[in-house]
């Protein structure tokens, strides 16, 4: 999950990172009340938005009172910023700022360890600074045991440049964000713009974080960092259920059995899609898992039959462990249920464990909605053309 | 031959006491497999008698269940929670293969158990998250379902168990030498290289079917990879074209991030060093026949 960076700033904070007072606002004039309360003479009114580049998008403004604070809020609220809508802002103290530098922890799949990066030149975009000017940016490998300490952190430091004596007033700041990295379970810790201020402080000021989900049971305040508001009501469902469910722009509903095969399946509605009016397209990934019960392969079907935008719904199940029999019992489980209220068209392909008895029972239910198809490709077409003829 | 697991392959599992654990020793037995022994440090010197009538005793650690039985695999079936630490126990025991099939293991504990199997140099990781691995006929370590096809001459690596599961069943005419699930995790004990280099020195192997998804660069280091090491015949699959930036698409390591990580680009990586990729795991079928047919030429 990305964090917000108010959010990755209250997690620094809790980990000793040193940062400036920022306060949270959804209106002018909580953000006017913010800046009353900070009393600096300056503060930065910064859009909250999970995606980088807010900056020139004229998503972050300087005010110089309670009122112009106000001001930028009410720019600032509801602008779009690549697709993503401002709804807050964070009221943020004004800094002196030196000199500017980079420095974040991440994993890094390939070489399946972490991997530190630093640059005396801050500020800019990470990605157009690692290829314009690779040589400013250290890139130093992290053990993912030994983690950072003391030497490491001044091991990162020099390969960016840092002379030995300006190490010292850095290392305890990165020393804090290694642990906010190890300590949160993130899987990316980033700072950019990290500061030396006008009197030698160095300051955290612009954060960026990514927790690892699997690990929530042991982290039990991540869930309070789920933004409710702008997630789409569909997935908050399905969370609820405990389905792993992303909702998706078309109107073919796509329900299976394991990740890769779901992936696969949307891919083959879309590519069916392209031969029929409207090209009809995926409405939604939704993986009932390994082993799944006819309750929750009702459920899913429930959720996706619930969706407004969904026109037809594909079932596309390769019994491994999940047994067919119990999809099939799913599904008219939820037909069972809707009644009359079902109106859909569903396609259902089965195949594995337990194929002749979930046939079977689809068969002798014998419900007009239900068309079972052999293969998938043949699946994929059938549910594109009738999502197409439902339009 | 097959890779990694043979007839020769002793398995241990590490939580066969848990529901899943005893559904899937019963179905490992059921295949064949040698399961000698299950380890639960509360339940150590019980036995468990499964159907067909082979009796397992449980072992109070895995070195324990080592020196008894000498096993040299053992597949883990524990939580989540629990997983670093059942892993880490295997590796001090220097068991060679270690088959993580449990889901939803935090990453920062796969990169530290992965950096100490490392160390050690003693032990093979596969997955977490993953079906496991099966040499039909020979061996079965997991959860893969034995009865979709039998022994062969195609090997299989995929990081998604059911589209290991649907390919296998696809290619069940020409039957598999392994198919190993790698598991779709952010870090993974052993990737499609591990299993490409595997499969070229195995000579019970003719063609290789591998399939990716979405998310990291390991396809696009596995077509540097074929490009410069393997002579055998390799088809692939890529899944995800449709996912949607940003979104995790089940697997923890299933995401499209930024411009990295795209299904087009591993396609684009792959084709570029003249593996065929199929549209769909039907067409992967077919091509994965042509590799055959035409090696008969």
């Amino acid at each position: 999950m990305d964090l917000y960076e108010y959010q990755a700033r209250d997690l620094f904070e809790k980990h000793g990172v040193p940062v400036l007072r920022g306060i949270v606002a959804e209106t002018p004039e909580q953000a006017s009340e913010a800046a009353a309360k900070l009393g600096t003479p300056v503060v930065a009114v910064k859009a909250q938005v999970k995606v980088g580049g807010r900056g020139k998008a004229g998503g972050v403004k300087i005010a110089k009172s309670p009122a112009e604070a106000a001001e930028r809020a009410e720019a600032i609220l509801g602008m779009d910023i690549k697709g993503h809508t401002v709804h807050k802002v964070m009221v943020a103290e004004g800094a002196d700022i030196a000199e500017e530098y980079y420095f974040s922890i991440l994993l890094d799949r390939g070489e399946r360890r972490y991997l530190a990066m630093c640059s005396r030149e801050g500020g800019m975009d990470i990605e157009t600074l690692a290829k314009e000017r690779p040589e400013a940016l250290a890139k130093v490998p992290v053990d993912p045991i030994d983690g950072v300490d003391d030497a490491k952190a001044r091991e990162i430091l020099s390969e960016a440049g840092f002379p030995d004596s300006e190490q010292d007033a850095i290392v305890p700041a990165v020393l804090k964000l290694w642990e906010t990295y190890r300590d949160e379970d993130a899987t990316l810790v980033e700072v950019n713009p990290m500061i030396k201020t006008g009197d030698g402080r160095i300051l955290a000021i612009d954060g960026k974080m990514t927790v690892d989900n699997n690990a929530s049971f042991r982290q039990p305040d991540h869930a309070g960092l789920v933004d409710r508001a702008t997630t789409d009501p569909l997935e908050l469902r399905a969370g609820e259920l405990g389905l792993n469910y992303v909702k998706l722009d078309g109107n073919v509903g796509v329900i299976g059995n394991g990740a890769g095969l779901v992936m696969s399946t949307l891919d083959c509605v879309a590519y069916a899609g392209e031969d029929f009016p409207g090209s009809p397209a995926p409405a939604n990934f939704l993986d009932i898992g390994g082993g799944a019960s006819a309750e929750i392969m009702a459920n899913g079907l429930d959720l996706i039959m619930s969706d407004e935008q969904v026109r037809s719904v594909f079932v596309n199940v390769f019994g491994g462990i999940t047994a067919c029999d119990q999809v099939a019992l799913g599904i008219k489980g939820a037909l069972e249920k809707l009644g009359d209220k079902a109106v859909k068209p569903l396609v259902v392909r089965l195949d594995g464990n337990a194929v002749a008895e979930g046939r079977k029972i689809l068969e002798e239910f014998n419900h007009p909605l239900v068309t079972m198809v052999s293969t998938m490709d043949e699946a994929a077409s059938k549910a594109a053309e009738l999502a197409s003829k439902e339009a | 031959m097959a890779i990694i697991l043979d007839q020769n392959s002793k398995i241990i599992v590490q939580g066969m006491t848990g529901s899943e654990g005893m559904k899937h020793t019963q179905r490992m037995l059921d295949s064949g497999a040698a399961v000698v022994g299950g380890v639960n440090p509360r339940k150590a010197g019980a036995t468990v008698d499964f159907n067909g009538g082979t009796t397992v005793p449980v072992y109070g650690s895995v070195k324990e269940a080592v020196e008894a039985t000498g096993a040299n695999v053992s597949v883990i079936f524990v939580p989540a929670k629990f997983t670093k630490s059942a892993v880490m126990e295997a590796i001090e025991a220097e068991m060679p293969l270690v088959v993580c099939i449990t889901e939803g293991v935090p990453v920062k504990d796969t990169a530290e158990f992965f950096t100490a199997a490392q160390r050690s140099g003693k032990t093979r990781i596969i997955g977490p998250n993953c079906p496991g691995i099966i040499s039909p006929g020979k061996s079965n370590a997991g959860i893969v379902p034995a009865d979709i096809t039998g022994p062969g001459r195609v090997g299989l690596v995929s990081k998604s168990g059911t589209l290991t599961y649907q390919l296998m069943y696809e290619v069940r005419d020409l039957g598999i030498s392994t198919a190993i699930g790698i598991g779709g995790d952010p870090i993974i004990g052993t990737t499609h290289i591990d299993a490409l280099q595997a499969f070229q020195d195995d000579p019970e192997t003719d063609i290789i079917v591998m399939i990716g998804e979405i998310g990291g660069d390991a396809e696009e280091r596995a077509a540097k990879y074929i490009s410069e090491h393997i002579t055998k015949p390799v088809v692939a699959y890529v899944a995800g074209f449709t996912a949607p930036e940003g979104k995790t698409m089940g697997h923890a390591g299933a995401i499209v991030s930024g411009s990295s990580g795209t299904a087009a680009a591993k396609k684009e990586a792959l084709e570029a060093v003249g593996v065929r990729v199929g549209k769909t795991p039907t067409e992967t079928a077919r091509l994965a026949h042509e590799a055959m047919e035409s090696l008969k030429k």
